[in-house]
């Protein structure tokens, strides 16, 4: 129950489409309409010949499918001298862009509509049948692979056409019914009036034909590649002449071209025809090649014998001679596609039939090697590290909204892409968190708010190829864990990222420690909560709570606290001799612990009073640890008590109470040194 | 005599009547305190004459050690009577669900494909390359062989940064070809690589994203040909899939950077609408292919009268979608948490060919 333009058989779309009464009901529509198959053919951009029916059918004929008709054509006798001459007027730089022209006046015809077979032809490709002359060329163009174009002589102004530049300034009303500002790149065919059309792309309005014209100038011209390809794309004019133009039509079917054209105007036109006009001469498209039979199986890896390959390529329709040990091979005018060597292998093989290519396994070393790089390898421990940390891997989009990347720090000028696929993702990202943190409030917009993402992907510094860097970036928002019965949800907090990153650290075969801890993380990180690993004066990651603002800005509430460890800042790991690991210390004495307490200032950062306290005997201090940190009124404004336990391990006899007493002070001295504050009794 | 035997009787009869360990005790102590019967008794011993002693004192001992081991034996069974009763206060609900497991995390299937892959390919000594996202026109397009008004840069809907200083225009990689250009650049033939990453179009509908991943494969010797190409595409598709026979077939096609060109089908069964990779009546296509084109060789430095070699590349995603079952491509790159957890893998799944690349 559709209409025929539902259907795609036909323009009527007046209602639901009705057969005939007598169709059988529960046959198959295929059968009932009297339809000529289409077939679909997707065309690759180097065969231009193929543009055309004949063309496809003579490639089936080359592969033994079918036997390709040959093409008659009876020149049509002029029956006067053309009233309209044609001319080529280019400078000597630019004699390319339309080396031959090819035209022919008519007088007396009738532009009515096409008879029957030429209309069903038409739309069963999809074309509009419009009148006779412009169905004419359309068929011309899909048929042989040949675009016309057909003036309505009576609007020629002056007695030539000329094809030439266009001049700056110009303008031309196309038949599309649009108005397009010409420059010097571009060619036009033009008369004294200025130009009629654009070469090879579309022809003017003002001279096309209609159902009044009675005279006809036919132009059968050859265009430049190239130039028809710059003009349509600076006008953004798709047709399917310059579809064709810009891919290259036969150089050599132009003369041809007219006369079997000139027939079929008269045919279904009448009237007269005058003599061809021709300027410029044919383009030499003539080129030969040597052809090395053994190349055939050396690139191609199947052997084809020379009678084969030279059978193929003369059914392809080139000219193919012996040659010294091989062969000389002229390819035909429409083919331009076939420049070297390498082609007529390619032409081989294809006709030849790509099935009988034999699979030949590689020849490999008998032991494989790993193949990582550092790099490589480094991202895949990070990447199944935090996945089993219970972090899910995600893959964002590497471009983001402007507004997003500027909260990021990104958002430059030279960032911007010129043809983004929507103002969404119009910037290249400055860092991964803006997506993760996007894919959060997405979550939680469809319920889930527990969530833990990460992202392994390139972050952009700069415009320039490999100002990127590699980065593994995490984040989690809500709930560590859902609620439970035996637990109280705990919400996630700057020590869940800054864990989730020093195990990354430490999956990437480098050590946590070996950073210096600063506070100067980026700005969208929470200024108080965050924190960024050094070496040296280089930032290997930052981590915190995110920025409420930030958060604000990309509507997604927090808190929500997140990593970026850059991959590449990590030390590389050091080549070792021997894969043996270190010989492992045990000790046959018991290891004790020993706990203290200190009041100091709040600002004294526990990494520096644990470093304090395991520096004070490198020998016997094997862990240091903080169990207890209090901040209230007991200890005073500004205070904070913070309880170590030190674990101390002899090696080679038991500890005497005066000993221990002895290391006990020394990490009480050196922990009140570096903290300013007391012993808590 | 008498004396002892009633002593003995009482004590083991207040034992076995204890029911309690504080009962228990008490008839412990009782009999065998300081002051208890027996002790009493045998405090007795010293009055008599040392023949009636022995005597006396071996009778007294057995009753003692009697009434010991009575109390012992009392004292398990009492004890263990107490654990049961404990235990059985003890009881939980262990139809209660677990703590929730946190540690449930996943890892992409862009990535796990992309290790497959390079597992496979190692196996046949491919080294894994990989280069800038942002790319030049030159090693994206022109030592590609194609140059700026070719029709073919039609077929790439590219990303293009603004006009720089030059007048050129950076661009994001619409595929990870220039990876080959940069490595024929940076080092001599053999050559095997594959490149893996994202790539870029500005197309975006039902089965495209303005974001994918490919992966792209390179080889380059003195005698590689096209029957290579068939053979390793037909080993690795037949590994990737890890099914017993997966047939491939090249049909003939263009691209400008390959000379000859294929594109690759692989076989399939559509039978009962599931899509099974296999030997089947259907076909579908994975990549293309062909032999790297003499232009691209002499753009990088290199004879091709001395050098030849293959090129392929395939969608990461599209063989993700194939081998796995996931219908739709946008949703790669949606970030859902559900999406995620149910197509993602554990990150103890790691592919490899010893073990079988999926579980």
């Amino acid at each position: 129950m559709c209409s025929w333009r539902e259907l795609g058989l036909g323009e009527d779309h007046d209602g639901i489409a009705e057969l005939e009464v007598q169709a059988p009901i529960g046959a198959k529509l295929v059968d009932t309409l009297s339809l000529d198959p289409v077939i679909e053919i997707s065309i690759t951009p180097n065969r231009a010949d193929c543009l055309g029916v004949r063309g496809v059918a003579r490639d089936l004929a080359a592969s033994g499918l079918g036997r390709l008709k040959p093409l008659a054509v009876a020149p049509v006798k002029g029956a006067y001298a053309s009233p309209i001459t044609v001319a080529l007027d280019f400078p000597a730089d630019a004699e390319s862009a339309c080396p031959l022209f090819v035209g022919r006046h008519f007088r007396g015809v009738t532009n009515g509509e096409s008879p029957q077979w030429l209309k069903d032809r038409l739309t069963a490709i999809g074309l509009r049948p419009i009148s006779a002359l412009v169905d004419i060329t359309n068929f011309f163009t899909f048929d042989l692979a040949r675009p016309l174009h057909v003036f309505d002589a009576a609007h020629v102004k002056g007695d030539t056409i000329t094809a030439r530049l266009a001049r700056d300034g110009e303008t031309l009303a196309a038949l599309n019914g649009k108005e397009y500002a010409l420059s010097e790149v571009m060619t036009v065919i033009a008369d004294a009036g200025g130009p009629e059309a654009l070469a090879g792309v579309m022809g003017g309005e003002h001279s096309g034909c209609t159902e009044a014209t009675t005279e006809v100038f036919l132009e059968v011209a050859f265009f430049d590649p190239i130039r028809t390809a710059t003009t349509g794309r600076k006008l953004d004019i798709l047709s399917d002449a310059r579809f064709r133009f810009e891919r290259g039509v036969d150089p050599a079917f132009l003369v041809d071209g007219a006369e079997l054209a000139s027939a079929m105007i008269l045919e279904i036109c009448g009237g007269e025809a005058s003599d061809l006009v021709i300027a410029g001469a044919e383009p030499d498209w003539r080129q030969s090649i040597a052809l090395r039979p053994e190349r055939v199986e050396a690139l191609g890896g199947v052997a084809v014998d020379n009678p084969r390959q030279q059978a193929i390529l003369s059914a392809l329709g080139c000219t193919v001679s012996e040659h010294g040990d091989g062969l000389l091979v002229v390819p035909p005018s429409w083919r331009a596609d076939i420049t070297a060597e390498h082609d007529l292998v390619e032409e081989i093989i294809r006709i030849n039939g790509y099935d009988l290519l034999p699979a030949t396994p590689l020849p490999r070393p008998s032991m494989s090697k790993p193949v990582l790089t550092p790099g490589q390898r480094r991202a895949a421990w990070v990447r199944r590290q935090l996945a089993s940390r219970g972090l899910v891997e995600t893959v964002t989009w590497s471009f983001l909204p402007s507004a997003q990347a500027k909260l990021f720090g990104g958002g430059a000028a030279a960032m911007h892409l010129a043809n983004p696929i929507s103002s969404d993702l119009d910037c290249m990202r400055p860092s991964v968190l803006p997506n993760l943190v996007a894919a959060t409030g997405r979550n939680a917009d469809r319920g889930c708010k527990d969530v833990g993402l990460f992202e392994i992907g390139p972050q952009f510094d700069g415009p320039e190829p490999g100002q990127q860097r590699n980065v593994a970036a995490g984040l989690r928002a809500g709930k560590v864990a859902p609620r439970h019965w035996a637990d109280k949800a705990r919400t996630v907090d700057v020590f869940d990222a800054k864990a989730d990153l020093l195990a990354a650290i430490t999956a990437a075969g480098a050590n946590p420690d070996s950073f210096q801890i600063g506070t100067d993380a980026p700005a969208w990180y929470h200024p108080g909560r965050s924190g960024v690993l050094k070496l040296g004066n280089k930032t290997v990651a930052s981590f915190g709570e995110l920025h409420p603002g930030v958060l604000n800005a990309l509507d997604v509430k927090g808190p929500v606290v997140a990593f970026e460890l850059f991959l590449e800042a990590l030390p590389p790991q050091k080549a070792k001799a021997t894969k043996a690991k270190p010989l492992v210390k045990l000790s046959a004495f018991q290891p004790l612990e020993r706990d203290f307490a200190f009041v100091m200032d709040a600002s004294v950062s526990a990494d520096a009073v644990l470093r304090a306290a395991k520096g004070a005997d490198k020998a016997l201090i094997t862990d240091v640890s903080v169990f207890d940190l209090y901040e209230g009124a007991n200890v005073g404004e500004g205070k904070k008590s913070l309880a170590i336990s030190v674990t101390l391990q002899p090696f080679d006899k038991t500890l005497t109470d005066e000993e221990i007493e002895a290391v006990g002070k020394k990490i009480v001295e050196a922990v009140l040194k570096v903290s300013g504050g007391a012993l808590r009794g | 005599m008498d004396e002892l035997e009633s002593i003995r009787a009482e004590a083991l009869a207040s034992v076995a009547a204890a029911d309690t360990i504080e009962a228990l005790e008490s008839a412990r102590v009782a009999a065998l305190g300081k002051k208890g019967s027996i002790s009493a008794l045998m405090g007795s011993l010293g009055k008599m004459d040392p023949e009636a002693r022995k005597a006396a004192g071996a009778a007294m001992n057995a009753v003692k050690d009697e009434v010991a081991e009575a109390i012992n034996a009392a004292k398990i069974s009492l004890e263990a009577k107490a654990l049961d009763q404990r235990l059985a206060r003890e009881k939980l609900d262990v139809t209660l669900p677990v703590r929730p497991d946190t540690l449930a995390g996943r890892v992409h299937p862009i990535s796990q494909v992309m290790e497959e892959m390079a597992a496979i390919f190692a196996q046949m000594g491919f080294d894994v390359a990989e280069g800038p996202d942002i790319e030049d026109d030159f090693h994206n397009f022109t030592a590609l062989n194609i140059p700026a008004e070719h029709p073919a840069r039609q077929m790439h809907d590219t990303f293009y940064f603004g006009e720089r200083d030059d007048g050129s225009r950076h661009l994001l990689r619409t595929h990870t070809s220039p990876v080959q250009i940069r490595t024929m650049l940076g080092k001599k033939p053999p050559i095997r690589i594959i490149a893996p990453g994202r790539t870029y179009r500005c197309d975006s509908d039902m089965t495209h994203t303005p974001m994918f991943h490919q992966i792209e494969g390179l080889v380059i010797d003195k005698t590689t040909n096209m029957g290579h190409l068939k053979g390793c595409l037909l080993e690795f598709v037949t590994t990737f899939f890890e099914v017993d026979e997966v047939p491939v077939r090249f049909r003939p096609s263009f691209f400008p950077f390959t000379e000859p060109s294929a594109e690759v089908d692989i076989g399939c069964s559509r039978e009962g609408g599931e899509l099974k990779i296999g030997k089947g009546a259907s076909w579908l296509e994975i990549g293309g292919s062909g032999m790297v084109h003499p232009n691209v060789l002499k753009a990088c430095g290199l004879d091709p009268d001395e050098w030849q070699g293959f090129a392929f590349g395939m969608g990461v995603e599209r063989m993700a979608m194939l081998k796995y079952g996931i219908p739709d491509l946008r949703t790669f790159f949606d970030s859902d948490m559900r999406w995620l957890k149910h197509y993602g893998f554990v990150p103890l799944d790691v592919p490899t060919l010893a073990g079988g690349l999926t579980r």
